[in-house]
């Protein structure tokens, strides 16, 4: 039941934010659903952990430790960007007539990556990820200047164009589930079971296309481009949306999938993970070092940290898996801090470029710590949960036989980090420009601020035993040596 | 009798397996936008085609299905969709600066179409069944194709009918590899594709508005320029 309200709440407060009469309170309706879909997941989680999985509607709507895990950072990410946008988009928004389809569109958008991880058909987690990829292009482009359509356009054509891809590859994937005699339901678990008697030629190929068509949402290089344009232009809370969790649900699908590609004994596709994952990191380190606008900085901080998930998933062990969760974990709830620390430094300031920022502790001190303590925590400094989970991540790779893959992910993590602190160095200290004095932060996005960083803080430094037992559970269905 | 019979069926298949292939070359080569989505059109009726062929051949109401919403979405609400949202002098264009000209692209088509006999070869190997023989390498070369399409396009009606290309290449392999897929996914997926082409079409009416042109080449000011360090 909990879960059902979690997976669906989102989809009657898209309809109510239609509703001509409820349109001014469009905000609210939708502050106050996400809450409850969040909290319902949590309730869910606890009955994950107690009984291993949790069926809403056999056969169609159930969630495991690795899909809760997931509609947890969902319905987690969403309900604070939903806080934050009621400030933001008031302030910060140029067309403002259309909020209620704004809220509209963005519950559809939460509903749509709720589905993903609930959905059991395998058939059907592509439409949920299809769905969105649309409603994520349809808010990039809200606020309809030049640069918001070019964005979305770009978006649109590199996302969309992985759609037929993905559907090819997941019909190959039928077709593999066929020829073992099939017997089980097309799901995660049936596939998981039929891993050794599906055809290895087809299983691979399938998992080519789907990763072909997937690693373009979730943003691995090269197909990354239209990331940091998307984040640059879209409205602050959907670059939270974006970043923290729309490219989280398409990379689950990958590592789903891929479990099952290392489950079968003669697909080995891991070490092919590992080198693609460290392409994506370093092209990120080193595209950091030399980004003009804080907004897209974040942006390639997000492929780096795609790929570091992915490099983790490659090792297939059983401690790198358990890594690749901690990752993913962390990366939201932190990337989704990052940038509603940088939507208050655009509301403060009002411009996107990192030069034109300098001396915010002292133009706008909260702006200015908020910017500090994300960027530490996305850099992967200590006593960071980021830096934990990396590290488990190194050392697992050590561990698991790659000691060369993991030197290079270790150099590519350090001019990150590097890059980063540099880049936002400059913008915290120094002398303000004495130009426009910074305009006041919204109390809403200030509470927002302020709830985000609070896990941020805590699992750095002691990591409560539920959410331990959610990334174990997690981390075994994805199986490894 | 019933070995002729499916014989002539596997030919006739064979046939418009042949027709969607040129109908993709088609897209390849019509500079007016207007006639891109009648080759769309025209390429999705032999993709259901395809399916009632085999469909009837095999009693399978699956296939007939597939058939029917593949008609009913492509054939019907797509360009009907495009034509109530996009005003008429985005479908009046012709394209002038092509990425590739026409004769290059068509050789590039074909070198396609014979890369996805090659990309697909392991997979039939290990089926005797004729109609994966057929359908499988072509639907592999239309998606290969309107891929193509999509990224030499410089308009943008004609990079989203690439999209739906592509996607009737999967429908295509799909009658073979997936004959029985469900029926809700096979809806599912078909409002998912109704929906791309609303969401690219909203896209490139609101482009067209506020651009004046509906040439996404057009938008290039979006790009990385290295950060100079002082």
């Amino acid at each position: 039941m909990a879960l059902m309200v979690a997976v669906f709440l989102p989809l009657l407060a898209a309809l109510l934010c239609w509703l001509k009469p409820l349109r001014s309170i469009a905000w609210g309706i939708t502050v106050f659903c996400l809450a409850v879909s969040f909290a319902a997941t949590v309730v869910t989680a606890g009955q994950v952990l107690g009984r291993g999985r949790v069926v809403a509607i056999p056969g169609w709507i159930e969630v495991d430790g690795l899909g809760c895990l997931v509609l947890l950072l969902v319905t987690f990410v969403c309900t604070l960007a939903a806080i934050y946008a009621g400030g933001y988009m008031r302030h910060g928004s140029s067309s403002k007539a259309r909020l209620w389809w704004f809220y509209s569109n963005y519950n559809l958008l939460v509903f749509a990556l709720a589905v993903v991880p609930a959905i059991k058909r395998t058939n059907l987690v592509w439409v949920g990820v299809e769905l969105v990829t649309l409603f994520a292009t349809l808010l990039v482009a809200y606020e309809s200047t030049a640069g918001a359509l070019e964005a979305s356009w770009k978006m649109a054509i590199l996302t969309i164009m992985g759609a037929p891809i993905s559907l090819f590859g997941f019909l190959v994937l039928y077709w593999a589930f066929r020829s073992a005699g099939g017997g089980l339901a097309e799901t995660w678990a049936g596939l998981y079971a039929m891993s050794s008697t599906m055809p290895p030629n087809l299983l691979k190929f399938s998992f080519l296309l789907v990763f072909v068509g997937f690693g373009a949402k979730a943003g691995l290089a090269p197909m990354h481009t239209w990331l940091p344009d998307a984040h640059s232009q879209a409205p602050t809370p959907v670059c939270a949306v974006l970043s923290g969790v729309k490219t989280t649900v398409p990379l689950y699908v990958i590592l789903r999938f891929l479990s099952i590609i290392l489950a079968s004994p003669e697909a080995r596709l891991g070490e092919w993970m590992v080198v693609i994952g460290l392409f994506s990191v370093g092209i990120a380190a080193f595209l950091l070092l030399q980004v003009r606008e804080y907004k897209r900085m974040f942006a390639f901080s997000t492929v780096e940290h795609m790929g570091i998930i992915l490099v983790a998933a490659g090792f297939a062990t059983h401690e790198a898996a358990y890594g690749a969760m901690a990752q993913m974990l962390n990366h939201a709830i932190t990337k989704s801090l990052c940038f509603y620390a940088a939507g208050m430094v655009l509301l403060a300031l009002g411009t996107r470029q990192i030069s034109e920022v300098r001396g915010l502790f002292r133009t706008s001190p909260f702006a200015g710590s908020a910017l500090l303590l994300c960027s530490l925590a996305i850099a992967g400094a200590p006593p960071f949960p980021i830096f934990l989970s990396e590290f488990s991540i190194l050392s697992a790779g050590l561990r698991a036989g790659h000691p060369a893959a993991v030197t290079i992910l270790a150099i590519f993590i350090v001019i990150a980090f590097v890059a980063i602190l540099l880049q936002v160095n400059g913008m915290l200290f120094g002398k303000p420009q004495p130009s426009a004095p910074a305009a006041a932060i919204p109390l809403s996005c200030r509470t927002a601020v302020v709830l985000a960083a609070i896990p941020v803080v805590i699992l750095g430094v002691y990591i409560p035993g539920p959410v331990h037992s959610l990334l174990t559970l997690a981390a075994q269905q994805l199986g490894g040596r | 009798m019933s070995g002729t019979h499916t014989q002539l069926i596997d030919g006739l298949n064979a046939l418009t397996a042949g027709l969607v292939l040129l109908s993709a070359f088609g897209m390849v080569t019509t500079r007016q936008v207007q006639g891109v989505i009648r080759f769309l059109v025209v390429q999705s009726l032999f993709v259901a085609a395809s399916a009632f062929l085999i469909g009837f051949d095999r009693r399978s109401t699956d296939l007939v299905e597939l058939g029917v919403i593949m008609i009913a979405s492509k054939v019907i609400t797509i360009p009907w969709v495009l034509r109530r949202m996009l005003p008429g002098e985005v479908y009046e264009r012709r394209e002038i600066n092509q990425a590739v000209n026409i004769p290059s692209s068509l050789l590039l088509a074909l070198l396609l179409a014979i890369a996805a006999e090659f990309l697909v070869g392991p997979l039939v190997a290990t089926t005797s069944d004729p109609v994966i023989h057929v359908n499988l390498p072509i639907g592999m070369a239309g998606l290969l194709i309107g891929g193509y399409t999509l990224i030499a396009r410089r308009e943008a009606i004609p990079q989203l009918i690439g999209l739906l290309a592509m996607e009737n290449g999967a429908f295509f392999a799909g009658i073979s590899i997936a004959p029985d897929l469900p029926l809700i996914a096979e809806l599912a997926i078909a409002i998912d594709v109704i929906l791309i082409a609303v969401v690219v079409g909203l896209l490139t009416r609101n482009i067209t508005e506020t651009i004046g042109t509906s040439e996404a080449a057009a938008m290039s000011e979006l790009r990385e320029e290295p950060h100079s360090w002082r």
